[in-house]
């Protein structure tokens, strides 16, 4: 499970990777995790920041633990996590083209990236349920939106952002189904951060030849200002 | 990047020992029943390529990776050589100059990770490519870089190195990247699949590069 921090770049431990690299604490991560039932991104953050103290779990003490095997209840964590991201893109885009900044083909394919990481939340709800898992709850999301280009500038790094984050869970997703859907969703990610480059005139490959894999606590570091 | 990402720098001493056993793996046994059954490959104007990929071992990550190192050599030529060759200007000109930067830069990683495998990479094919403009040359460029997102999807899956896939997602990240650029600049939608890429089987891959392969 210290895959995922392998592929990145060094940089301080966060605490999600020190809990999931102690193998004590990483269970009951993933069993937290797994079992949050109606629980609030919030509570998801707490779980996965809980010490090993069972005082941690006083968000999901209440839920009850899933089914789920464990190693269904690891892809079930990260799918979560990928959902909740999904969502907070979902919101954003809609909170865009409610506010009308752009128009022709702007708007256009402001709308089909929208509609496309809707999608994604809806598979990857139905990926979470059909391995025994309880989806995390939508998350309430709060975005600047001030302008045309201040918009597409932020949804430039929140695309560059989601895609990292992909690639940061693949070598941890233990299902070879599950890999394939997030190499699926991944890639797109990737073709919306390549767009919205071409509109904020950066490059459609900021990290260069190499892809770079962004770990959980840093991209949950990164979505932290948006959440309402 | 870290040095356990080692299929882009130099693996540590112990990593070859992993490599013979992985030789034997079960998936790498199947692939290989598979491919004698001919199911997997087609047209015999590739069959040499075939050979050459399988006979250079290492194992399933290894042929894996072969498959992917003769799509940069591809890729690498089509943009580094055709595109010097075509009149290429504006955009499609800056496009194909970085693009096959990068695609370089895949051929030299992947080469570099075979190599710690314990396989044997492909020689770089003879490749042909009959587009003669500008236009041309985007609308293949368009469908090289998308089947290339589609066989690394579809070939992901089957990587038993968690290091080897990191690398195979660092690298198929970049195609998606070339794909959407080059369909904007042609007027297509950048995501041609909508919200889920299509992961593609070497028999779908090797219908598009196929007949550009020429020895």
């Amino acid at each position: 499970m210290s895959a995922q921090t392998e592929e990145s770049a060094p940089q301080p431990t966060g605490i999600v990777e020190r809990l999931v690299r102690d193998d004590v604490s990483r269970k009951r991560f993933l069993k937290m995790a797994g079992a949050t039932g109606a629980s609030s991104f919030g509570a998801f953050v707490l779980a996965a920041c809980g010490s090993s103290s069972s005082s941690s779990s006083t968000a999901t003490t209440a839920a009850t633990t899933t089914s789920a095997s464990t190693s269904a209840s690891g892809d079930i964590s990260i799918l979560n996590y990928a959902l909740t991201l999904e969502y907070l893109e979902t919101e954003f885009y809609e909170k865009v083209i409610q506010a009308g900044l752009f128009t022709g083909k702007v708007g256009s394919l402001v709308k089909t990236f929208g509609a496309q990481e809707a999608s994604h939340v809806a598979a990857i709800k139905a990926a979470v349920e059909k391995l025994g898992g309880t989806p995390a709850a939508q998350p309430t999301g709060k975005f600047p939106i001030t302008s045309a280009s201040q918009v597409a500038e932020l949804a430039y790094t929140v695309e560059n952002l989601g895609a990292s984050a992909y690639l940061g869970q693949a070598a941890a997703i233990q299902s070879p189904e599950v890999l394939a859907s997030a190499l699926a969703i991944h890639s797109v990610e990737a073709r919306h951060a390549a767009t919205l480059g071409t509109l904020v005139k950066k490059s459609v490959t900021p990290t260069g030849a190499f892809a770079v894999p962004a770990d959980m606590s840093t991209v949950l570091a990164a979505v932290k200002p948006f959440l309402a | 990047m870290s040095d356990t990402d080692l299929n882009i720098h130099a693996a540590a001493p112990g990593d070859l020992a992993e490599v013979e056993v992985r030789g034997l793996t079960r998936s790498s046994f199947i692939l290989r029943g598979a491919l004698a059954a001919g199911a997997l490959y087609g047209a015999g104007a590739v069959a040499p390529f075939v050979s050459q990929a399988l006979a250079a071992g290492g194992g399933g990550d290894a042929e894996i990776l072969n498959f992917a190192l003769t799509l940069e050599y591809l890729e690498s030529d089509f943009y580094n050589v055709k595109g010097r060759q075509v009149g290429l200007s504006g955009q499609a000109k800056s496009y194909a100059k970085l693009f096959g930067e990068e695609e370089a830069e895949h051929v030299t990683a992947l080469t570099a990770a075979i190599k710690q495998l314990g396989g044997t990479p492909v020689a770089k094919p003879t490749f042909v490519f009959p587009v003669t403009d500008e236009k041309g040359f985007l609308t293949l460029a368009s469908i090289l870089e998308n089947t290339g997102v589609g066989a690394y999807n579809g070939a992901a899956p089957s990587i038993t190195s968690k290091a080897v896939l990191g690398s195979a997602g660092s690298i198929v990240q970049i195609e998606a990247r070339h794909a959407a650029a080059i369909d904007l600049l042609i007027g297509k939608s950048p995501t041609p699949n909508e919200g889920f890429d299509v992961p593609l089987t070497k028999e779908q891959v090797l219908a598009k590069a196929g007949p550009l392969i020429k020895a």
